[in-house]
Order: structure tokens, then C-alpha cells, then sequence
């Protein structure tokens, strides 16, 4: 036989094994997502955003349905940053920066919403298999030459999530998703006014009985519109024009005041 | 009123950093400073990030310097001649200091240096201040009257040569002492990111004997000049000046200063530095606090770069 006769063949047999997969494959549910809102606009009123995702889990046709309730978690990572968490200590009865570690391509933004909290809902292998949760997220650091994730009870990852909770920038949120329906579903997201500028990936995991069983991908953007995003575009492109006209706006202003207010 | 600030990438209340602008604006104009050492550390306890804070500072001392610079001008309150002599120096020590700032960051302790220098600058000055202006307010309260230039109490380094008469001013000094103090004060500014007018308004009057009717004007042409190339240098580098911060900082500077210059002429000389030095004495024990007591937190984050 010729080399494409072979692989003729060899695609007629994928063909038959997949077609044979399919009954099993099809008892599987898919999850259909939809985002309210694709686009967050940051204009000088920005005070924060929510972002509302809706979705249904669609079961295939001929499929059984299930007889547990489904479970969702939904991740979404803002664009991602290289971070320092620093450690002071007394140093000679001043306090300084003594220790620190750098994490490599962290999330500036890390969300996990679920209908009931993710411990409950997958098994701890799953949980950090799939990233479940702010605890189970990669967040790699620089060790040596390495780039790594460490142990979570590590105290500068501690103290990295702790910090970002407190910024409101990860949050763990074990009734954002809520399911209307058996199938239909609803997760807010809330986006902080200190929301990092970027792409945010959307990540939906649907479960049942402890196992995924579907996912679906989203993505959302956060940009700066009209005066805002005018200011920081010229920031950078021409710095030096912009710090002279920072600066006659400076004089121009004090100038200006120096009038207004002339008494003698 | 918040307002969402294109640089430092988050919303503030407008009218918060208006009232700060107002009260530093109003304490700049009565004692002739910048008011950098007071802005920077205000706005970021309120959450602007550090580097944003001082780059985005300069733009506004330089605004209400500005005012400042102008009302003294109509009064006739400016030295030219010594004002275009510190500059001279002025500019040289930027320069020096802004490249030790930079070998510095390399070195990885710039903060913890900065924190320092604010800290033996600041109670080192404020309470120099505070000891020589109430030992003069006590003695015009015992009657003795002040003596503004006793005979013979030239400083050698007056006598240097290269003699140089400052007519306004009416001193007769060597242009050497004026380079350095100009020069000293452009290096410890770019370092630390102030305007340096609290250090520079009684070094004129301690050292060269400038009368106190032309310094401040003086000191604020000083501040001027070096705090507007500071926030092109910061511009043109960094990216960092926010441009709505700056103007919403400068409406409320240069009104406040408008105000502060006029209630800075009703008190007395003494009373003014006095109360300068305490000021400058209560910031820099501020940051000796931070530094001495355990932090709330000792973890912090800092931001390295985006990743591409």
C-alpha cells in the first residue's frame, strides 16, 4: 500500500473510534456562557464595574440527566503582573526590608465565584489539578534560578494573597454563582475601582458529583476610554511634550492665581 | 466627587485632594516652601502609589511657587541676582543627584535611605529652628532687641573670594557659599523629591544674613525653576506624572498659598520659623515612628512590571 493509502486508512479507523466514543461523550453536558457586558470602559467616573455572566448547561440530546445538582466555579484572572512581597524586620532598632520574594506572571486580579464553597465541591486533588479557588491558583515564584509555585502555607504567599484580599483585587466568593434553574445560572463579577487595566480570562467549570464534567471560556476587557485613556496614551508616547505642558499648566495656573487673588 | 486618575490608575475624591492642595497650598505661601515634604507623604496614606505621589508633587510645587514666585515679584520681594546665582548651583546638584539616585536603586535600598535622610534632615532642621527662634522670641520679650546682623559675626566662608555684591538683598558675599547652598539643596531634592525650601529658606538667612524681606521670594524662585524641569525630567523618564492629579493639586495649592502669603506677613519673623521648625520637626518624627515601630504589617507589595 502507498504512504496515502495508509494514512487513508489509518483516518477511516480515527474516524470509526470516534464515532463508537461519541454515545459516551454524549451523555456529557455542554455550558453556554454569555458575558452582560465584553468591554468595561474606564472614564473619570470609574468607581468600579460589575460584569454579570449568565449561562445554561445544555444537555445533549438522548443524554440521561443527572441525579445529583450540578456544581459551577467560575475563575477570572486579570492581565498578569511580576510582584514583590517584601518582609521588614528590626534591623539595629529600625525597621527594613529585609526578605523578599519576586512572583513571576501573577494575576493582578483573581476572583473564584462558585455556588457553594469549592472545598465541597471537588476533592483536593481536583481542587489544585484545576486551580480551584484563590488557594489552589499557581502563583510561581522566583527561586534560585527557578520559577516555581511553593507550599501554600509558605508565609510570603500567605502574606501575597492576604495583601491582594485586602485590596479587594482576589476574592473567594462561595455564593457568586446562583443557579435559577438546575441548569440555568448567573455569576456576578465585581470589578474593583483599582481594577488593573487588560484582558480578563473567564473560566467556567461545571461540575457533578465532585467531577468536571464541562467548561466554557470567556474573556472580558477593562480600557480606558475618551479623556482618560488620551492622558495616559500621551504619558508615554510623548513624555517630554507632556511634562512641558504639565509644567505651563503649572505656571499657567499659578500664574493665573497670583491674578485672581491680587489684592494690591 | 470621585474622580478616576488616568497614571496612578484609580479613583479618588476630588474634593479630599482639593482640601489637601488648600492646607499644603496655604502652609507653602505663609513659610515660603514647596510643601513637597508634606504633599508626598499625604497622598500616598491615601493610597496613590509612591512613585505617581512625587512625580506628580513637583508639577504642583511648582504651580504654587509660581504664585507664590509672583505675588513677591509685584511686592518687589525678589532677589534676581541671587536667585539666578543659586540656580546656577541649583542646577549642578540636581544633576549630581539624580545620578546617585540612580546607583542607588540599583543597590536595592533606596527607600529605606530615603526614609533616613527625611528623618536626620527633618528633626535635625526643624529642631535647630525651633531652639533658635524661641531663643530670639525670648529675647524680644525681655526686651532686648533682636540683633539682625551683630558686628563681627561674618562667617568665614563669607569672606571667600570672588566677592559679590546682591543689592536687594544688601549683602556682600563670596558667590562660593551661594553655589553650594544652591548646589546642596538641588542634590538633597532630587534624592528625596522635594523643592527643598524649608532647608533653603534658613540656611539663606543662617548663613549669607539675606534679609527676611527678600528670602522667601527668593527661595521661591529657586523652587520654581528646579520643581518645573523636575516634572519634565519625571515626564520624559518615568511616565509617571499624573496630569489631573497635578491640576486638581494645583487649583487648591495656589488658592491656599494666595491665603498663606498673606497671613505669613501679619506674624513675625521668629513666630514664622518657629512655627516652620515645628512643623518640619513633627514630619520628621513621623517618619522616625515609621521606622522605629513595629509596622501593623510587615509584608508589603510592590508592583514589578507588566508583563508583556
Amino acid at each position: 500500500m502507498s504512504p496515502v493509502h495508509v494514512s487513508l486508512a489509518r483516518g477511516l479507523v480515527m474516524l470509526a473510534l470516534a464515532a463508537l466514543m461519541l454515545p459516551q461523550e454524549a451523555a456529557a453536558e455542554r455550558l453556554i456562557t454569555s458575558l452582560s457586558n465584553h468591554r468595561v470602559s474606564v472614564s473619570s467616573n470609574f468607581v468600579g464595574d460589575e460584569v454579570v455572566l449568565f449561562g445554561s448547561v445544555e444537555l445533549d440530546k438522548g443524554a440521561t440527566p443527572r441525579q445529583q445538582p450540578y456544581d459551577l466555579v467560575v475563575t477570572v484572572i486579570g492581565p498578569r503582573n511580576n510582584e514583590r512581597t517584601r518582609r521588614k524586620q528590626r534591623v539595629l532598632g529600625i525597621w527594613m526590608n529585609v526578605d523578599s520574594r519576586a512572583f513571576i506572571d501573577v494575576p493582578s486580579y483573581l476572583v473564584s465565584l462558585s455556588n457553594r464553597p469549592v472545598a465541597a465541591i471537588a476533592d483536593e486533588l481536583t481542587r489544585r489539578r484545576l486551580q480551584l479557588g484563590v488557594e489552589n491558583t499557581m502563583l510561581p515564584q522566583k527561586i534560585g534560578p527557578d520559577v516555581a509555585d511553593v507550599v501554600r502555607d509558605d508565609p510570603f504567599r500567605k502574606a501575597f494573597i492576604r495583601l491582594k484580599t485586602e485590596r479587594d483585587l482576589y476574592l473567594e466568593i462561595p455564593n457568586g454563582v446562583t443557579f435559577f434553574t438546575p441548569t440555568l445560572f448567573r455569576a456576578t463579577i465585581p470589578l474593583p475601582a483599582n481594577a488593573p487595566i487588560g484582558t480578563y480570562e473567564i473560566d467556567a467549570e461545571l461540575f457533578n458529583e465532585g467531577k468536571p464534567i464541562a467548561r466554557g471560556n470567556s474573556a472580558l476587557e477593562v480600557i480606558k476610554v475618551g479623556f482618560e485613556q488620551y492622558v495616559a496614551t500621551a504619558a508615554v508616547n510623548d513624555g517630554i511634550l507632556y511634562g512641558l505642558l504639565t509644567s505651563l499648566m503649572a505656571l499657567v495656573t499659578g500664574w493665573l492665581a497670583s491674578i485672581v487673588f491680587r489684592r494690591d | 466627587m470621585q474622580i478616576y486618575l488616568p497614571i496612578a490608575d484609580l479613583p479618588v475624591n476630588i474634593f479630599l485632594i482639593l482640601g489637601m492642595g488648600l492646607a499644603v497650598g496655604f502652609i507653602s505661601g505663609m513659610f515660603g516652601i514647596g510643601g513637597g515634604f508634606l504633599m508626598t507623604p499625604l497622598l500616598i496614606f491615601i493610597g496613590i502609589p509612591p512613585a505617581v505621589a512625587v512625580a506628580s508633587v513637583t508639577s504642583h510645587i511648582a504651580a504654587s511657587s509660581c504664585s507664590g514666585a509672583m505675588t513677591y515679584w509685584r511686592r518687589n520681594a525678589i532677589d534676581t541676582s541671587l536667585a539666578l546665582m543659586l540656580l546656577a548651583g541649583g542646577i549642578l546638584g540636581t544633576a549630581a543627584g539624580v545620578w546617585l539616585f540612580t546607583f542607588l536603586r540599583k543597590v536595592d535600598q533606596l527607600d529605606l535611605l530615603i526614609g533616613l535622610s527625611y528623618v536626620t534632615l527633618l528633626t535635625v532642621v526643624g529642631g535647630l529652628m525651633v531652639n533658635e527662634s524661641l531663643r530670639a522670641i525670648l529675647r524680644a520679650r525681655g526686651g532686648t532687641p533682636v540683633p539682625l546682623r551683630r558686628a563681627g559675626s561674618h562667617a568665614w566662608f563669607l569672606g571667600l573670594p570672588l566677592k559679590m555684591r546682591f543689592k536687594h538683598s544688601r549683602i556682600y558675599v563670596s558667590i562660593i557659599p551661594v553655589l553650594a547652598i544652591g548646589g546642596s539643596i538641588g542634590f538633597i531634592g532630587a534624592i528625596l523629591g522635594i523643592g527643598g525650601g524649608f532647608l533653603l529658606v534658613p540656611m539663606l538667612i543662617y548663613f549669607l544674613r539675606v534679609p527676611t524681606a527678600t528670602v522667601i521670594g527668593t527661595s521661591m524662585v529657586l523652587t520654581l525653576v528646579t520643581m518645573a524641569s523636575a516634572t519634565i525630567m519625571h515626564a520624559a523618564t518615568n511616565h509617571l506624572v499624573d496630569a489631573v492629579l497635578a491640576l486638581i493639586l494645583m487649583v487648591g495649592g495656589t488658592i491656599g498659598a494666595q491665603f498663606g502669603t498673606r497671613a505669613g506677613q501679619k506674624l513675625s519673623p521668629e513666630r514664622l520659623r518657629f512655627m516652620l521648625g515645628l512643623l518640619v520637626l513633627a514630619v520628621g518624627l513621623r517618619f522616625a515612628y515609621d521606622l522605629v515601630i513595629q509596622p501593623v504589617d510587615p509584608y508589603s507589595v510592590r508592583l514589578l512590571e507588566t508583563a508583556p
